[in-house]
């Protein structure tokens, strides 16, 4: 398996998504924003479409899509007025409405645009892998160097607001690492799936961990241990590797939720 | 010995109306010297939290000034402040250790950014100590009493190392006993650190006679002064209804 170098990319562009879409999702999951991967997947569809239609890298629209969308659901959660739920809804059906309309006009409703709605092996290329690893690496550096701030927020948020935190910065960056995240990680998870890699593994965290740290620790192993056991099921069985990766964080949520009682009792 | 004479909090003519709602403060004026216990009470709704909010910098007044050692409240390297929000609880899944939680006191001292470091560490340590959990530090919140996670929160503002200590319905959910050894350990901290204490109740008896000074509130400043001279009657804060 390893022997093809398109099952390396896939690998090398897998283990960072494993890492790093947990390590955003658990700022969103403490946050109650669970399905704000979700909506910037359908945003990034739109982005995905406008790719195709000005006929420039996909995965770079794609990303400014998810950005653009991630800034518009923070700001009107904060300042529009908007409860969180209105926010992400108003994102999420612009986002996969504007895609309809932009795959229609671009006459590109085909095999292409499935790998990126549900992830596809083949499709990785090397620079798909340097924009993975460049975006992946200082999204971690960044979670590393504002985690006191990220969690100060989390655990509570006017506290840190007294304490002179610029809380707006914070979310603001968990709102932009969410969407990097889902940018990089459509080739391999599909943008119809990753925000389950983004909260099922923090959702198995919780069940068993004894902490916060432990918590963020555990579910980055969980998406790490998902994504390249799912990569190679899907290899050897061949089936679609999105659907494989999140069918096994699922199966370590049940698990998790199975034994976390037991673990608890220690 | 010089001692600043700058009040640790200054409300001038305050007023102040949730969006689209009636005023919820008129014309607050009040002054708190550093290093006093003061309690603010009054009935639901009667506007105690709102005047905490607006002293912290959470809310700003419709017309009125405040100020907070001088300086406007949430000012960037302004006075330190602990703050122990309403109701302050974890409402997410994951378990959060007391050192966990009170780490994130250090906020204010340290920032945001970075780890921290050995200075932090034993205040964390010295916090959590002095509120009695130093044996439950690695323990998680939600496997502690109520009375005990209020003291994992107050150790919290404490690790702030603050100047003003803003405590709003710490007691919620509390039971007479811990209420009781909460007022004695506040106090304390008065006592041996100097800090300012605000401390929001609708039940003040618990430490009516710990606190140096009692504001009743009800959308206006209904009485001030010391809880000795507050007419039996109103004892009763019930009465203010």
């Amino acid at each position: 398996m390893l022997d093809l170098e398109f099952m390396r990319i896939a690998f090398a562009v897998g283990a960072v998504v494993g890492v790093l879409a947990p390590a955003v999702g658990f700022f969103l999951v403490e946050r109650r924003q669970s399905l704000v991967g979700d909506g910037l997947g359908h945003v990034a569809f739109a982005g995905v479409a406008a790719g195709y239609l000005l006929d420039v890298s996909p995965v770079l629209t794609a990303l400014a899509f998810a950005v653009t969308g991630a800034l518009a659901i923070e700001w009107l959660r904060s300042r529009g007025g908007t409860a969180g739920d209105q926010a992400l809804a108003l994102v999420f059906y612009t986002g996969i409405a504007l895609g309809i309309v932009l795959v229609s006009a671009a006459d590109r409703l085909d095999v292409g645009l499935f790998q990126f709605l549900f992830g596809s092996i083949l499709t990785v290329t090397w620079s798909d892998l340097w924009v993975v690893l460049a975006l992946g690496l200082t999204s971690l550096g960044a979670i590393a160097f504002l985690y006191r701030g990220l969690v100060g927020a989390v655990l509570d948020e006017e506290g840190s607001r007294v304490a002179g935190v610029r809380v707006g910065l914070m979310n603001t960056t968990v709102a932009v690492l969410a969407a990097l995240t889902v940018g990089i990680s459509m080739r391999i998870v599909g943008i119809l799936l990753i925000a389950a890699l983004m909260v099922l593994p923090v959702f198995a965290a919780q069940r068993v961990a004894w902490s916060l740290r432990s918590t963020l620790g555990l579910a980055m192993g969980f998406g790490l241990g998902s994504v390249l056991a799912g990569l190679a099921l899907s290899y050897y069985g061949n089936l679609p590797p999105g659907g494989t990766i999140v069918l096994l964080a699922a199966g370590a949520s049940v698990a998790a939720l199975l034994v976390g009682p037991l673990a608890r009792g220690r | 010995m010089h001692v600043s004479t700058t009040p640790a909090i200054e409300l001038d003519g305050v007023s102040f109306a949730y969006r689209g709602g009636p005023p919820a403060l008129e014309d607050i004026s009040l002054s708190v010297e550093q290093g006093a216990f003061v309690g603010i009470a009054g009935p639901n709704g009667g506007g105690k939290t709102t005047l905490l909010r607006l002293a912290l910098g959470l809310e700003r007044p419709a017309s009125g000034s405040v100020r907070v050692f001088g300086q406007a409240p949430g000012a960037r390297g302004g006075p330190r402040v602990g703050y122990l929000a309403q109701r302050a609880q974890l409402l997410s899944g994951t378990p959060v250790t007391v050192r966990e939680l009170v780490e994130a006191g250090r906020l204010a001292v340290r920032g945001p950014f970075g780890p921290l470091r050995t200075a932090d560490r034993t205040a964390v340590a010295y916090a959590i100590e002095r509120v009695g959990l130093a044996d439950r530090a690695g323990s998680p919140l939600r496997t502690l009493s109520g009375g005990m996670q209020q003291r994992a929160y107050i150790a919290k503002a404490l690790a702030t190392e603050p100047m003003l200590l803003a405590l709003d319905e710490p007691t919620t959910g509390v039971d007479a006993e811990s209420q009781e050894s909460l007022a004695a350990l506040l106090a304390e901290l008065r006592g041996e650190l100097g800090v300012t204490i605000l401390y929001v109740s609708h039940e003040f008896g618990a430490v009516e006679h710990v606190v140096s000074r009692l504001v009743l509130v009800r959308r206006r400043i209904v009485f001030d002064g010391a809880p000795a001279e507050l007419p039996a009657l109103w004892h009763d804060p019930s009465h203010l209804h």
